[in-house]
């Protein structure tokens, strides 16, 4: 029953930062949230009993994905200024 | 006006489309006819403890070998088209020094980047044993790497010894997999070695030294992109 609240939370939050980073005007904060929805879709996975997949979303989705976006960031801003 | 309309209309086609899905489903109580034969047959034919790396290297071994190649052509990319740039911006011969990082990061990174990269290698060494596996190893290593790059931003990264690491892994991954046809059942078959004792870290045939490959495949081929980008934020 607890992993059930758990989940809706869980899913109910990364809805929320989903709609974060698609509609914040900030580039550094819809990176973020992106990250977050991440970050806790791999918790979901876990709960959800799929630990491999938990550990790819982890390790690429919140980590590896956020920091090349912060790279490309940086070097457009760069390029454009 | 109209615009919103539409957008209204797709998301309640959406959700009739999810309702439906959702009206119709009804939980699995026992394992369909496919779950239950390699459920079954999985101990005596592969031997490894964890059904989904039996799975992934061996009886779907050829997707894997898909995947492996999609991320290698991915890496090589973007690593061809960043290294274009890079010859072009050189000519303008204006370097920027990059921040240094703090020096709590860079104290935390000398302690925890061993063990990020030792916690890899244990991933992808019991891959066959516990969850996890090579892809899994690999994106933790590369992660690893990513701490070490945001410590030290300036740092030489070897591309001659990460290219080296790639293509031999790449090599000896398809080298096993043939190896496969002449002494057990086909390619990628991991019964070449024996299968050894259920459960144990020298089980399940090939499948350890496979994933000891594509663990390193994949790690040097993440941490080469994640370098290469990191490489072009030096100029300009």
């Amino acid at each position: 029953m607890i992993y059930i609240i758990l989940s809706v939370f869980l899913g109910l939050f990364i809805l929320v930062m989903a709609v974060v980073a698609v509609h914040n005007q900030n580039i550094k904060v819809a990176i973020i949230a992106a990250g977050i929805v991440s970050l806790f879709s791999s918790i979901l996975y876990l709960i959800l009993a799929a630990p491999d997949v938990a550990m790819t979303e982890a390790a690429i989705g919140s980590g590896l994905s956020t920091v090349i976006f912060f790279y490309v960031l940086n070097k457009i801003r760069k390029n454009n200024a | 006006m109209l615009k919103k309309g539409i957008i209204l209309a797709i998301i309640v086609a959406f959700a009739a489309i999810f309702l439906n899905l959702l009206s119709s489903f009804n939980g699995n109580t026992e394992l369909s006819d496919l779950s239950s034969y390699y459920a079954k047959n999985e101990p005596a034919q592969i031997g490894a403890a964890n059904l989904v790396t039996a799975i992934v290297v061996t009886y779907r071994g050829l997707d894997t070998l898909g995947e492996v190649v999609i991320l290698f052509l991915s890496a090589a990319i973007v690593s061809f088209l960043l290294k274009l740039s890079h010859d072009e911006q050189n000519n303008e011969a204006r370097k920027n020094e990059l921040r240094p990082s703090s020096e709590l990061l860079q104290t935390a990174t000398r302690i925890l980047v061993p063990i990020i990269f030792m916690f890899g290698a244990y991933v992808f060494i019991n891959g066959h044993l516990t969850p996890g596996g090579g892809f899994q190893g690999g994106a933790i290593i590369a992660s690893g790497f990513v701490l070490l790059l945001l410590a030290k931003p300036d740092m030489k990264i070897n591309h001659n010894l990460i290219s080296t690491i790639e293509s031999i892994s790449g090599v000896s991954f398809v080298i096993i997999g043939i190896l496969g046809i002449f002494l057990a059942g086909g390619f990628l078959d991991n019964n070449i070695i024996g299968l050894g004792t259920f459960g144990t870290l020298l089980s399940a045939g090939a499948i350890p030294i496979i994933y000891i490959f594509i663990g390193l495949k994949v790690g040097s081929e993440l941490s080469s992109i994640v370098g290469t980008y990191n490489e072009t934020q030096k100029e300009n």
